[in-house]
């Protein structure tokens, strides 16, 4: 008996007509990167509809915070290894943009690439011993990681000052000061693009595709050749990055640092942006950031009742749409297409 | 020659030798069964020679290098792979994108070029994909390639395993009782699948509780009880052996199989 | 040697709080797989409901009573109307849900009540107790005390009656409780009634020596679930361990070294143990199935 004639199920039926068509308008549409020129064009036609140059400001915070989710997302939602001191490397970018110009008198950019490397050195030797654990041990791990770094910041106040924290001089980009409001809506939006291009770039590569098969099992994935925990590490050391660069970015934007950027709290927020907006979803990270950072301004019109209604949101949000925000609807779009 | 073996292999679970002491020999090229009785070690012994248990006694040889207690990835770059019993599908991910994971070792790409999406990168996927349509192909599921492999069939996601270990070109390929709940048909067409994998010059090592499929198939049986070595040898020969037949029917049913052969 | 005594003694007192938080952890783990994040919003509310019906008027006692009962009552709701309805999603977002409820209680408190510290009325005064050189309050014994009395309670409880074999069988395993007739919603919903009661006794027990306020629960879950981690997830004896040694750890350091680094200490010594016991000091290894 011959084994292809068992396989009573058709192949995917291409229809002649529309086939021309589709090739050309199929192949666009399923580029790796078709999602970030979409986003690309939404960031670009957002200002249209602000009520308010306050919005430039809110919406560099969503994208800041967004690259950091992005990052974090590549860890919990495609290689699934919780992170709950992630707020660490956005600590260390954002220290180092502070320290890097006021201490040795570096450059802005020079000391953001600076803090990215550090970002990436430190994860490597947590990474190795931390990554080891799993589940709940590991989130421990991460949260306690987390906070050695934030107490740190808080302690050394001779180069940090203290839980007061310290003020950041602005990045200047070849001879160009970056400032205003405006100009980091822009400066932010490239940044948050790229790193989601960088991200849709890893999850289509080999490395990408070993770091999605370890999340649902490590075992086949080591049968298969593929080095887990040295996966987990590269993983863990890229969305460090991440942090660590939108950490200084925050710095730069903010003008003023405080512990506060690495702290617990900070960190829990980020993995909300993460999991509300869509474990496994460059754009669901965006839509995570956008809802966080969006929320709270958005309710303090109920003053004293804003936490309970945040409270009640997340907890709505995450009964109601329990793969997240950007996966459901999706998932709701499929159902009732087909 | 052999290409695999294993010299007292032994380990234990809290008190419970699950392997006792287990030496084989597989030729390269057979198809080697290895059957037994429910809880006679056989799953415990692949998760041995494959490095995802380390052994607390004994030594596995493969390709004649020692190989014991080597990780799992590291023993795949050495040419071994396998299924399991309990599916280890990648659910998250397509059905060729599980197989071009079996890509994994044979991919030259670096971390950096993968993050820019540098040139080699969009040759190394068109190559990867184009050997997991390959590998598909060879186990009938080609038509079910950008499927999620959490919509497939159970008899699919079992051929959607050996697919995947077959994508990382293996010399020796272990398979953990791949007819495990399929339906005749399906266990019909894993016995073509497993003869066109030794034709393809894989050695198979067979786990499985489909007597009619080993017996098919197997070059070579070797027979676990009680986590020790109980028979070894051809089909007819592992078949008339009275130990074997105690050992799975029980010494009264022993007594009344042979009754009712005379 | 006195100095030494006096340390041990404050850690073992705030110890005990973080012991009974991490039981309550542990409770709710075993019962429902959930990590429970909201555990110290119950500490809180025992502390912050006593404060304001003592203010009302009603004698400590009583107060202490509705207290209890009160935070019981959100144990339950918080199961009813947020766990329950999320069965079967996976662990992070169940641990969102519980986070999303501690930012609600934490909010309705400051609501309810207001942002300032609170104390009760210590239970034996406050002339503390001589003993070996350490001078000792009388509230730490009472604190003590109470944590042991509802260990010993819990166990017998568990080990004792019908019920609680119910329980411990939900959690060794959920279908096959089910399957002997045993009603799960039942035991996991008094799983949290009961996390969430154990939560608000240390919540009062404790308030004369700590104060209280609408946010100490973040910290005290952190630190719970640290000890909960510590000992080893599930195990009960490995949390209350696992608490006493934090409380320990933080008293000793803050003591010799500096009190900034006391968080610093007990979790370098939490990442240590897990790099030598990956499944906490009385957790079980797990062999991976394939």
């Amino acid at each position: 008996m011959s084994v292809r004639s068992l396989d009573e199920r058709p192949a995917a039926q291409e229809q002649p007509l529309s086939k021309a068509r589709s090739t050309f308008v199929g192949s666009l549409g399923r580029h790796r990167l078709m999602p970030v020129l979409l986003l690309a064009v939404l960031v670009a036609l957002a200002p249209l509809l602000f009520p308010s140059g306050f919005y430039y400001r809110i919406f560099a915070l969503v994208y800041i915070f967004a690259l950091a989710a992005v990052g974090l997302n590549l860890l919990m939602g495609y290689a699934g290894q919780v992170s709950l001191g992630h707020a660490g490397f956005m600590g260390i970018g954002a220290y180092a943009a502070a320290i890097g110009p006021a201490h040795f008198g570096l450059p802005g950019w020079l000391s953001l690439i600076i803090g990215a490397v550090l970002s990436a050195l430190i994860a490597f030797l947590v990474g190795r011993p931390i990554l080891r654990l799993k589940g709940h041990y590991l989130a421990v791990a991460t949260l306690g990681f987390g906070l050695l770094l934030a107490i740190v910041f808080t302690s050394e106040a001779e180069w940090t000052g203290g839980p007061d924290g310290m003020s950041v001089s602005r990045l200047v980009l070849f001879g160009w000061s970056v400032r205003g409001s405006e100009t980091w809506y822009w400066v932010s939006a490239v940044l948050f693009l790229a790193g989601a291009a960088i991200a849709y770039n890893l999850i289509e590569s080999p490395a990408g595709r070993a770091m999605r098969a370890i999340h649902d099992s490590e075992t086949a994935a080591g049968v298969l050749g593929v080095d887990v925990s040295r996966t987990k590490l590269l993983v863990f050391v890229i969305s460090s990055v991440y942090a660590s660069i939108a950490g200084s970015s925050l710095a730069f934007f903010n003008g003023l640092v405080t512990p506060d950027v690495a702290g617990f709290l900070r960190s829990i927020e980020l993995v909300a942006m993460v999991v509300l907006g869509g474990m496994g979803s460059v754009v669901g990270s965006l839509v995570g950031a956008a809802v966080l950072v969006l929320l709270p301004q958005a309710l303090t019109f109920l003053h004293d009742y804003e936490h309970m209604v945040l409270g009640l949101i997340i907890m709505g949000v995450m009964i109601f749409l329990r793969d997240g925000i950007v996966p459901s609807i999706a998932a709701a779009f499929r159902g009732r297409r087909g | 020659m052999t290409i695999l073996a294993t010299e007292g292999l032994s380990l234990s679970f809290g008190g419970v030798r699950a392997v006792d002491g287990v030496s084989l020999s597989v030729p390269e090229n057979f198809v080697f069964s290895i059957i037994g009785p429910n809880g006679a070690g056989k799953t415990t012994l692949f998760n041995l020679i494959s490095g995802v248990y380390a052994p607390d006694d004994g030594s596995v040889r493969l390709a004649g290098a020692d190989v014991t207690g080597l990780k799992p990835d590291r023993l795949a770059r050495c040419g071994l792979s396998r299924t399991f019993q309990n599916l280890q599908i990648f659910f998250r991910m397509s059905a060729i994108e599980n197989v071009m994971v079996g890509r994994h070792r044979h991919e030259r790409t670096g971390v950096f070029a993968d993050l820019l999406h540098l040139p080699a990168v969009g040759r190394q996927n068109r190559e990867t994909r184009a050997q997991a349509e390959a590998a598909l192909d060879r186990v009938g599921l080609a038509g079910l390639a950008g499927q999620s492999a959490g919509s497939l069939a159970y008899g699919d996601l079992k051929r959607l395993e050996i697919a995947r270990a077959l994508a990382s070109e293996p010399k020796v390929l272990l398979l953990d009782e791949p007819a495990a709940g399929c339906n005749p048909v399906e266990t019909a067409a894993l016995e073509g699948v497993i003869r066109g994998i030794a034709a393809g010059g894989v050695t198979v090592v067979l786990v499985e509780h489909d007597m009619r499929l080993v017996m098919n198939v197997s070059d070579r049986i070797h027979v676990l009880a009680n986590g020790a070595t109980l028979a070894e040898g051809t089909g007819a020969e592992v078949r008339s052996n009275p130990a074997v037949i105690e050992a799975y029917l029980g010494v009264h049913g022993a007594r009344e199989a042979a009754h009712a052969a005379h | 040697m006195a100095e030494l005594l006096q340390f041990a003694f404050s850690g073992l007192t705030v110890g005990a709080v973080y012991a009974l938080v991490a039981l309550g952890f542990t409770l709710i783990y075993n019962a429902s797989d959930v990590i429970n994040f909201a555990q110290g919003e119950f500490v809180m509310l025992g502390g912050l409901v006593t404060v304001f019906l003592l203010a009302a008027g009603l004698p400590l006692p009583v107060a202490a009573l509705l207290a209890v009962v009160a935070s019981t009552l959100v144990g339950l709701a918080l199961y009813r109307f947020a766990i329950e309805p999320a069965r079967g999603a996976n662990a992070v977002t169940l641990i969102m849900i519980t986070i999303g409820a501690s930012i609600f209680l934490r909010g309705a408190a400051q609501v309810i009540f207001d942002k300032r510290y609170h104390s009760l009325p210590p239970l034996f005064g406050d002339t503390p107790i001589r003993f070996g050189g350490a001078a000792i309050l009388p509230q730490s014994l009472v604190v003590l005390a109470g944590a042991l009395v509802i260990v010993v309670l819990l166990w017998a409880f568990v080990d004792r009656t019908l019920f609680g074999k119910a329980v411990l069988a939900t959690a060794a395993n959920k279908l096959a409780a089910r399957l002997v007739g045993i009603d799960t919603r039942l035991t996991v919903g008094f799983s949290f009634a009961i996390s969430a009661a154990i939560g608000a006794i240390a919540g009062i027990l404790v308030t004369p020596i700590t104060l209280t306020s609408y946010n100490i629960g973040t910290l005290l879950a952190l630190k719970g679930f640290a000890a909960a981690m510590l000992g080893g997830i599930g195990s009960a004896v490995g949390a209350v361990l696992g608490g006493l040694l934090l409380g320990l750890l933080e008293a000793l350091s803050a003591g010799y070294l500096s009190s900034e680094f006391k968080d610093a200490v007990a979790f370098i010594v939490i990442l240590a143990v897990l790099f030598v016991r990956p499944q906490g000091l009385l957790g079980r290894a797990r062999v991976e199935r394939v």
